[in-house]
Formats: C-alpha cells, sequence, structure tokens
C-alpha cells in the first residue's frame, strides 16, 4: 500500500497538516467573521465593528484542528497496520475470540457475578442515602433505560430506524393519566393496559411500513410521532395543550407512605426528612421494570425470534431466503419495542404527575435514539451506560448552562468519528462445542479425496 | 405416484425432484426470462450455464420467491410417496421451508453475527419457540436451542468450519465465507440446494475442493443441486445434465459432452464467425 511507503516522510506529513489546518482555520474566520466582528449597541442603535475576538477564534480553531487531524491520522494508520496484518493470513487466535477491550478488563468474566450484585446493591441502597433530588434523576435515568432498551430491539437488533418511538411513550403515559383522570383506574391496573394500548398502536404503525426500510421507515415513523403529538395536542379528550394533571402516583397497597412508613424510615434508616417516600416506592418501581426488561431484552436477543430480527438487520433478502418470515419478524419487532415505550410512560405519567403534549416532542425521539446508538447499537450494557450518560449529563453540564447543548453536540460528533460502535460495543454469546470435533480433518479427508466413501463423516 | 398427487409426473422414466415449466419474468419492457422448462432429476447435480445477463440469476429468484414469475409454474415431487407441491406465487420463505435453499452470487452472510448464528439462523425454519419461549426460556424451548446449536455444530464440524464458530461472519477468509453459506443453506435441510456461482474467485485448489464438497453434498447428504457456474471444467466435471441460458431463453439441454459440441451453445459464447 502506497500510504505506509518509506519515502512519506513524516515532516511531509506534518507539513501537509499544517496546512490543511490553516486552511481551516481560514474557512472557519470566514464563516463567523459577521457573527465575531459585529455587535449591537441599543442605546444608540448603531453596528460596533471590531476585531479584537478574531485572534481568540482563529487560535482556537487551530488547535482544534490540529489535535482532530493528529487523531484521526493515528486512527487511520492503526487501521492500516492492522489490515496488512490481517492480509498476511489469519491472525493465530481467531478461535479465542475477539480481543479484550477496557470494558471486558473491566467487566472481566470472573467477577461479572459479584460486579452484578454490587451494583444491584448499590442501586437498592441509593435512594435510602440520597437526596430527593438525586431519586429524581435516578428515576428520569432509569425511565430513559427502559425506553432505551426498548429501541434498542426495534433499532439495534432489528435495524428498524424508528424516529417516532416518543409516540408510544406518549401513549403509555395518556392510557394511564386519561384512564385514572376520568374512571380513576389504578396504576396497577394501567401498567398492563398501557403496554398494551402500545403494543396494539406498535402494531398498527408495523401493518404499514412492512414493506418499507431505511429511509423511507425513518420519514413515516417520525411523522407518526409527530400525527401522533398533534393528535394530543387537538383532542378535547386529552385537554389539549393544558395536559393533564394530579395524576395519582403508584400506590403501595393503598398505604399513605408518607405517613407512618415515613417516620420509620427516618428513624431506623437516616432517610432525608424532606424526601417524597412516593418517589422511592416509583425508583423502586421503575428499577424492577428495568431488570424485567433486561433480563427480557436479553431472553429475546439469543432466541430464535432474536436471531431473526438480527438476520432482517443484516440482510433482508438473505434472510427470508432462510426461511425468515419477514413481515411477522417486522412486527413483532416494532410491537414489542413499543411494550416498553408503553411501560416506561405509564411510569413516567406517574412520576411527574402532570403531562402535556410538549412532554413528547421530536427532540425525544432523538434522545432516545441517541442513547442507543451512543451506547452502542444491540448491545445492553451499552444501552443502559447510554441512557445513564444522556440522562445525566446535561444536569452535570449545568454549569456550562447556555453551551450545554452545544457541549453534548460536540461530543456526539467526537463519538461517532472515535467510537463509532458506541461506549460498550455489543458482542455475540460465545458456544462452546460439547464433544470438540476434528474439523479441518474431516473436511481435509472430505475434500482431498475425490469420492469420500469412507471418510470420518457420520 | 401419490394419489393425492395434484401435478402429475412427468413419464420417461425421469424421477424429478423439481419441475419449472414455462418461466417467464419480464421488468417492465425488458423480457428476463421467456418461457424457460427447467427439470431436476433426484439426487443429481444439475447445472445451469450462460452468457452474463442470459437469466441464471433470475430464474434462481423466480424459483426461491425473491421474485413472483410473471408466467410459469415450479413443481417440487418432496419424495417418490409424497403429494407434489406447487410453489407458484409463495413468499421466499415458505419456499425454504418446503425444502429449497440457495446460496447467492454476491457472498450474502450475517457479517456481524457469528458463524455459528448464521448456520442457526439457516435452523430457523426447523426450529418452532415463539415469543413466549423465549422469554420463559421453558424446558421445551431450551431442548430445542440446545438440539439447534448441536445440530449446526456437527455442520460446521463436517465442513470444517468449528474451529471459526464464535468468529463474525465477516472475520472469515473469502472461501471460508463460501463454504459457509452453503452450510448455511444446509442447515435448513433442503431438498434442493440451489448454488449461485459457488466458485467465484476461489483458486484451482479451493474450486477442487469444492468439486469434492458438491459430490459429497449430493452422495451423503442426498440433496439434488442446482448449480450456476461460469467454471467449465467444475460444470462439466460434476453436472449430470447441463441447461443453457441465452437471452432468457433456453437454447440447448444435455449431458456435458453434447453440450460441449453443441453449435448454438458455442455461438452463444464465442459468437459467429
Amino acid at each position: 500500500m502506497s500510504v505506509i511507503r518509506q519515502d512519506v516522510s513524516l515532516a511531509s506529513i506534518f507539513w501537509s497538516e499544517l496546512k490543511s489546518a490553516l486552511l481551516a482555520t481560514l474557512w472557519m474566520c470566514l464563516l463567523a467573521f459577521p457573527l465575531m466582528t459585529l455587535t449591537i449597541n441599543p442605546t444608540e442603535k448603531t453596528f460596533i465593528f471590531s476585531l479584537e475576538r478574531m485572534p481568540y477564534l482563529a487560535g482556537g480553531t487551530f488547535v482544534l484542528s490540529i489535535l482532530w487531524r493528529f487523531f484521526l491520522k493515528r486512527r487511520a494508520f492503526q487501521g492500516i497496520t492492522k489490515a496488512v496484518h490481517q492480509s498476511g493470513g489469519l491472525p493465530e487466535d481467531l478461535t479465542k475470540g475477539p480481543k479484550p477491550t477496557w470494558v471486558t478488563v473491566v467487566m472481566g468474566l470472573r467477577h461479572k457475578r459479584l460486579g452484578f450484585f454490587l451494583l444491584l446493591a448499590f442501586t437498592i441502597v441509593l435512594p435510602f442515602v440520597s437526596s430527593p433530588y438525586t431519586v429524581n434523576i435516578m428515576v428520569t435515568a432509569l425511565i430513559y433505560v427502559t425506553l432505551g432498551l426498548g429501541l434498542n430491539v426495534v433499532v439495534g437488533v432489528s435495524g428498524l430506524l424508528n424516529l417516532g418511538y416518543i409516540a408510544f411513550y406518549a401513549i403509555g403515559a395518556y392510557t394511564y393519566a386519561l384512564l385514572n383522570h376520568y374512571f380513576g383506574l389504578s396504576f396497577w391496573v394501567c401498567l398492563p393496559l398501557g403496554a398494551l394500548t402500545a403494543t396494539l398502536m406498535g402494531l398498527l404503525l408495523g401493518f404499514p411500513v412492512i414493506r418499507l426500510s431505511g429511509d423511507y421507515l425513518a420519514i413515516v415513523t417520525l411523522s407518526f410521532g409527530e400525527i401522533t403529538r398533534l393528535v394530543l395536542n387537538n383532542l378535547e379528550v386529552t385537554r389539549g395543550p393544558r395536559g393533564i394533571s394530579y395524576i395519582k402516583p403508584a400506590s403501595f397497597f393503598g398505604i399513605d407512605l408518607n405517613a407512618a412508613p415515613k417516620e420509620f424510615l427516618i428513624k431506623w434508616l437516616g432517610v432525608d426528612p424532606s424526601m417524597d417516600i412516593n418517589k422511592i416506592f416509583t425508583y423502586f418501581i421503575i428499577l424492577a421494570l428495568v431488570i424485567l426488561t433486561i433480563v427480557c431484552v436479553f431472553r429475546l436477543e439469543n432466541s430464535r425470534l432474536g436471531r431473526a430480527w438480527l438476520a432482517m438487520r443484516e440482510d433482508e433478502i438473505a434472510c427470508q431466503a432462510m426461511g425468515i418470515n419477514r413481515t411477522r419478524a417486522k412486527l413483532t419487532a416494532f410491537a414489542l419495542g413499543s411494550t416498553w415505550a408503553g411501560l416506561a410512560g405509564v411510569v413516567f405519567a406517574s412520576h411527574i404527575t402532570f403531562i402535556n403534549p410538549a412532554s413528547f416532542s421530536f427532540l425525544g425521539s432523538i434522545l432516545i435514539l441517541s442513547i442507543v446508538v451512543l451506547g452502542g447499537m444491540g448491545s445492553i450494557p451499552g444501552v443502559i451506560l447510554g441512557a445513564i450518560v444522556i440522562s445525566a449529563l446535561p444536569e452535570q453540564l449545568r454549569f456550562f448552562s447556555q453551551y450545554r447543548m452545544l457541549l453534548f453536540g460536540a461530543l456526539m460528533v467526537l463519538m461517532m468519528v472515535f467510537r463509532p460502535g458506541g461506549l460498550i460495543q455489543s458482542t455475540r454469546v460465545v458456544h462452546i462445542h460439547k464433544t470438540k470435533g476434528n474439523g479441518q480433518a474431516r473436511l481435509k479427508a472430505l475434500t482431498g479425496a475425490p469420492k469420500p466413501k469412507t471418510g470420518g463423516y457420520s | 405416484m401419490s394419489p393425492a398427487d395434484q401435478y402429475p409426473r412427468p413419464k420417461g422414466g425421469h424421477d424429478l425432484i423439481l419441475n419449472a415449466i414455462g418461466m417467464s419474468m419480464v421488468f417492465g419492457g425488458l423480457v428476463a426470462l421467456n418461457g424457460v422448462n427447467l427439470s431436476i432429476e433426484r439426487d443429481s447435480v444439475t447445472a445451469l450455464i450462460g452468457p452474463n445477463g442470459s437469466g441464471k440469476t433470475t430464474f434462481f429468484n423466480c424459483v426461491t420467491g425473491i421474485y413472483k414469475p410473471t408466467r410459469g409454474d415450479v413443481i417440487l415431487y418432496p419424495a417418490a410417496n409424497l403429494p407434489s407441491i406447487s410453489l407458484k406465487g409463495l413468499p421466499a420463505d415458505v419456499i425454504t421451508q418446503r425444502g429449497l435453499a440457495r446460496t447467492f452470487q454476491n457472498i450474502r452472510l450475517f457479517n456481524n453475527l457469528t458463524v455459528l448464528e448464521n448456520v442457526l439462523i439457516g435452523r430457523h425454519c426447523r426450529m418452532e419457540a415463539g415469543l413466549w419461549g423465549a422469554l420463559t426460556r421453558n424446558k421445551k424451548t431450551r431442548a430445542e436451542e440446545a438440539a439447534g446449536i448441536e445440530y449446526s455444530f456437527d455442520l460446521l464440524v463436517t465442513y470444517g468450519l468449528d474451529a471459526m464458530a464464535n468468529e463474525l461472519a465477516k472475520n472469515l477468509p473469502y472461501g471460508d465465507q463460501r463454504r459457509l453459506e452453503i452450510v448455511r443453506a444446509l442447515a435448513t435441510e433442503p431438498k434442493v440446494l440451489l448454488l449461485d456461482e459457488p466458485a467465484a474467485g476461489l483458486n484451482i485448489s479451493e474450486t477442487a475442493a469444492l468439486r469434492d464438497l458438491i459430490t459429497h453434498i449430493r452422495e451423503r447428504e442426498k440433496v439434488s443441486i442446482l448449480l450456476i457456474e461460469h467454471d467449465m471444467s467444475l460444470v462439466m466435471n460434476v453436472s449430470k445434465k447441463i441447461y443453457v441460458f441465452d437471452y432468457g431463453r433456453l437454447i440447448a439441454e444435455g449431458p456435458p459432452e453434447e453440450i460441449q459440441r453443441d453449435p448454438k451453445v458455442i455461438k452463444a459464447y464465442l459468437g459467429e464467425d
């Protein structure tokens, strides 16, 4: 390959990179020229022209550009050495599975169970030792985990780009809100009902989109999300943009948790006195839901149905040629993905007790999609981490206030360039054969002799 | 002949497994296939040859349900004592379930899944577990899953791919990818295997190994094979009967010796003097 030939010296790479960085700086300065040089003096109603901010912009752009190029170059170089290595034949350790990454080292198989129990213990203890603020954030984060895992079934596993996922979340939330508002139905009755409604709506949307894939599917689902929001905004029953308030939180066998149990918790466990115990209860509900979701999604992914979804994602024509009913696979993926959005919606409505259509804007769909993409398509731990990062990060970035969305965007771009597979890339389950056969020898016996009449084949 | 035979078997002593009658496929104004008749004898290798664009792959797509043929019928005779089935108008997945499996001209593996999973997906239509089984993982599902994995591993061992069972399919060398595609098709337990240019991109020794593989599949697995191939030495060596397409028409059929001498075939391949 000419790229790694010796005559391409480091110095020439350096000069060409420097030139590109200078060009980028010049381009940025030109683009931002009116923004950075002109300010309005509101009292005298005049424009003030000053160049004093330009050097900072130029310097910053130049440094960032150089860094950017350095990392890209390094990445490209690593790619080339890897390709050269592979073209020289198969690496020795092909049978040993994927190379360990920092994630697999941290979550090493030996301590997986221990790590899991520690994490579970931590999540159980957390609400009793933290502030109401933390519990609120955690409930939101866990709702996003559920949503992310649900969308992961549709986008990550089945490869169907759904840009209207928030609609199913809205359907779940409104199912509970309306049934509670008009008929006084309780949370526990509405939880399965909300899931069912969302599933049915998923099926309903699934039928027209059976034939679509890729961009077309994205547009139809996007429209569905918007239509749902507009319908909720304009219906009389849903009280339009005023929304529905005073939704009852989930009840614990009808016991008022803020009375006797609260005093007990404060006295014996040292719980923050300002804590709303209902919130702790909601936290445990959503935690249980997350665990249920993880178990279900993991089981689905490694089942006959899940493999059909994966096959559909990988190659639609080959999957049909393998005897998979694509229509059924698509519908189940859509419907099941929506189920979890419905469940999360019911919990959301009971958690914040007031919902209106503005809670379910297109931005929500994008946010959940970024959770899946950022975390790692098809990877359960990845999506969980992604959900926590995405829902907690804006809180942490409050310090940067108005710049936080900008930082968020920059972070996404960097992620996609340097780690396109997500924070924790998905890995496949490894199956070990019980009776180790010597396949290579058998193949040799099979293809070495023209007519393998007495080969080792059984 | 079975009493319930809806489609009478052709006379003449040939035991057919698949009979395509008058297959036509029209794309807009382009006639890609024009009334082609093709039959495959049980436990034999039949080859389909012809210049590029002569409609070979279109024929495959019509037979396997990827395309809906404009006209024509495909009849499958699963076994001597079983009634025949028309595959006309059935979707691709049902046709696979009935016993036709295929490979593709450009390898179409599930790249980001492991070798074993690729084969397990081939088992899909021979397994039953649905949503409920997947979520509850009951005894029946677990047994079926274990049996499926066992079956797939056995196939991988037989075809020398077991050492890479947990490797992603895209990381396999080209020759192994071709072989894996055949193994994946075999996992559906086909009665007829349709191979679309399996030797494309293989070197001489790999092609020789492929020839033995095809013979093995026919003799041991009792699978009848329809083969599209440009490698004439392979075609002439393995096939019992050869069909030649040109411009969507069948221009010749017969055993290899006859085809090699057929002036129409020579004309289609080399042009006129």
